[in-house]
């Protein structure tokens, strides 16, 4: 038990925080809602009616478990073994889809009438609207005026899904200022609304909460992983990291076991240091934004920075706070590849294996050649989400 | 003694009809305006004045003030230009001043050389309303303790009793009560449920005066708010006014007076 004590957590404490990141650093106008959730979220998703609504939908609606798929031919090119964890196969074509599960009855126990949601790409508006559908609750999605003109295809989806789609017309009009707006359409509707963060990002409980709707990734991969070749636990695990919601689902329960090394990354966008990237923690500092306290892109007096990324999915200033806390406690390694490198990857893996990844997955791809994994070690590399959406600029390099 | 407590224990509300807070973006319209807007605030007769402290992600804000922060921001506003402003303020601003900002500027400056810089030029109070109040009292109280600067808090028509009673505690100075759900500038006028919220807190006799703002824009919604508490704040309606402005100084002083006093006629 000595070794339990001494030993560094890496999940959220009773406060709020992983180590010195996390808190809820909200105005007052949302304490209420916050702590309405705070106070009730644990209880409700312990309850064994929630258990089993949310089992059920994961199972037969977004089709999980989701395949471990041993990649040979990619395996064969970078000399270790690589699993894929096929998030892409999650109906609407990305893990998202097991938080707006896991948040739409939560906001239904919660007895809230209607929901609100921010997304960038789409991906999570869509999955959003996907739930409000199946529930038949009234949905608002704030996206960046700039991302609905170049994600016009999300948009037709959440449209016909029966959401309503706000446009975020000020600041950058990108994802951080569709959070905002989100956040504000919350503190204007405080009683009767449901705030679905598509991240684990925000105030405490929803960087714990969305994880742990996502830990059934890590979950899937220990049972999965143990059939393929005799044990829990790889050497590797490897996502993409923008808020970090996939990448949080897959660490979750290899947290605590060190021998596993946990690889974040990043979008460096046109690179490091172009002054067009996404890199949170390679380039940002200890800050506050959108709720918790974590490392941000900003400029010296604290102005949050627009980030870069071909993937508007990872295309955030920001990081969940634990990540934020990974990074700090040398938990997590954190490296990034450029937009020319997750391309790159994409084609590879397509040529290799026949899926066509995501852009953001693309990213978690691009670092199998810089892992240093040997022959004998295992990897296991979340593939967060099908490429459907980013055919308009896979097009673009085709010859 | 701090300028704000000074101000609510001299005042006499019956008499002076309510104290006016109003609330300005420092580096708007153009970034060397803030002195400006603050003199012509002070010689209009507002009795305390907030200065806002630009951020590029003002989330408890509404689309006017956010408009002014962005242009602030592009005028290239910061927290140090701020504090050069300022330096010498106190040569001829006598009311008190708060500074409202977002924390994450604030951290990035230093919680400890930002109050310290803020006793310097004579800042009396701040309001940063993603401060949550524990960190507040387990973090920086005693900072801004030893450099006499008061932390204002906020409540809600939803804030709970029990945390109103909290937050009356820890408070000095004034309670920002925010009349509505809303952010910024998003509702205009005093409804009857905000009447009932009112009378509430009124009727729980809480240590701190209290300042009511959200919705109040004009002489009318100034005096409703005034009867229910030591005053009002007035923050949309000012920056839509400095954003019309052809003549800072007049259009400041007419505003200001036309808010405490509808029967001044205004000058030519």
């Amino acid at each position: 038990m000595e070794s339990i004590a001494e030993k560094k957590s890496y999940q959220v404490n009773d406060r709020g925080y992983y180590g010195t990141f996390g808190g809820a650093f909200i105005p007052e106008m949302l304490y209420p809602n916050v702590e309405e959730l705070r106070e009730n979220y644990l209880q409700v998703i312990a309850d064994p009616s929630f258990q089993k609504e949310f089992n059920d939908l994961l199972r037969h609606y977004v089709g999980r478990p989701t395949p471990l798929y041993p990649a040979n031919r990619l395996s064969e090119k970078y000399k270790t073994n690589i699993f894929l964890k096929r998030e892409d196969l999650c109906h609407t074509g990305a893990h998202k889809v097991n938080n707006t599960i896991g948040q739409i009855l939560m906001a239904q126990r919660l007895g809230k009438k209607r929901i609100v949601a921010e997304t960038g790409a789409g991906q999570h508006g869509v999955a959003t609207a996907t739930v409000c559908a199946l529930m038949n609750i009234e949905c608002v999605v704030y996206m960046g005026e700039l991302d609905i003109e170049r994600q016009a295809p999300n948009v037709a989806r959440m449209k016909m899904l029966g959401a309503e789609v706000r446009p975020a017309t000020c600041g950058s009009r990108t994802l951080k200022d569709a959070t905002n707006e989100a956040m504000r359409h919350w503190i204007n509707n405080p009683v009767d609304t449901h705030y679905i963060i598509g991240s684990v990002v925000g105030p405490h409980p929803y960087p714990d909460m969305v994880a742990r709707f996502q830990s059934v990734i890590s979950e899937e991969i220990r049972v999965q992983l143990k059939e393929h070749i005799g044990k829990e636990t790889p050497d590797y695990v490897v996502a993409c990291v923008g808020g970090g919601s996939n990448a949080a689902g897959a660490f979750y329960h290899f947290l605590d076991e060190e021998n596993v090394k946990l690889v974040a990354v990043e979008a460096a966008g046109l690179g490091l240091t172009s002054g067009h990237s996404a890199a949170t923690v390679a380039l940002g500092k200890p800050g506050v934004l959108h709720g918790s306290r974590t490392i941000l892109m900003q400029t010296e007096d604290g102005q949050v920075t627009e980030p870069f990324s071909i993937s508007a999915g990872l295309d955030y200033p920001g990081i969940g706070p634990q990540h934020a806390w990974l990074a700090a406690s040398g938990r997590g390694t954190f490296l990034s590849a450029t937009d020319e490198e997750a391309v790159q990857a994409a084609f590879e893996l397509t040529r290799l294996e026949g899926i066509i990844p995501a852009l953001e997955s693309s990213h978690a791809l691009a670092v199998l050649g810089r892992l240093g994994a040997s022959e004998n070690e295992t990897v296991v590399l979340n593939l967060s989400g099908r490429g459907d959406k980013d055919m308009g600029t896979y097009m673009k390099y085709i010859d | 003694m701090n300028r704000i407590v000074n101000l609510f224990q001299n005042s006499n509300q019956n008499a002076d009809g309510g104290l006016l807070n109003v609330y300005f973006t420092a580096g708007f319209p153009e970034l060397n305006d803030t002195k400006r807007v603050l003199k012509a605030l002070q010689d209009g007769g507002a009795d305390l004045v907030e200065i806002g402290m630009p951020y590029s992600d003002p989330v408890a804000d509404g689309e006017t003030i956010q408009q002014s922060n962005d242009r602030a921001l592009e005028n290239g506003m910061s927290v140090r230009i701020l504090f050069d402003q300022l330096a010498s303020m106190r040569d001829t601003i006598a009311v008190p001043v708060l500074l409202m900002g977002y924390i994450n500027p604030v951290l990035q400056y230093g919680i400890e050389a930002f109050c310290a810089k803020c006793a310097e030029v004579g800042v009396d109070g701040l309001i940063l309303p993603d401060m949550p109040m524990d960190v507040y009292l387990d973090e920086y109280k005693s900072i801004f303790d030893a450099h006499g600067l008061l932390n204002i808090f906020l409540v809600t028509p939803q804030t709970s009793e029990a945390r109103i009673r909290q937050i009356d505690e820890v408070s000095e100075g004034f309670i920002y009560t925010v009349s509505s759900a809303s952010v910024t500038g998003s509702k205009s006028g005093v409804s009857g449920d905000m009447e009932a919220y009112f009378e509430k807190l009124d009727a729980m006799n809480l240590r701190n005066p209290r300042l009511i703002g959200f919705g109040i824009k004009d002489h009318d919604t100034f005096v409703k708010a005034s009867s229910h508490a030591a005053g009002a704040i007035i923050g949309s309606a000012f920056i839509r006014v400095l954003q019309e402005s052809t003549d800072l100084e007049n259009d400041i002083k007419t505003f200001v007076r036309g808010v405490k006093n509808s029967s001044e006629a205004i000058p030519a």
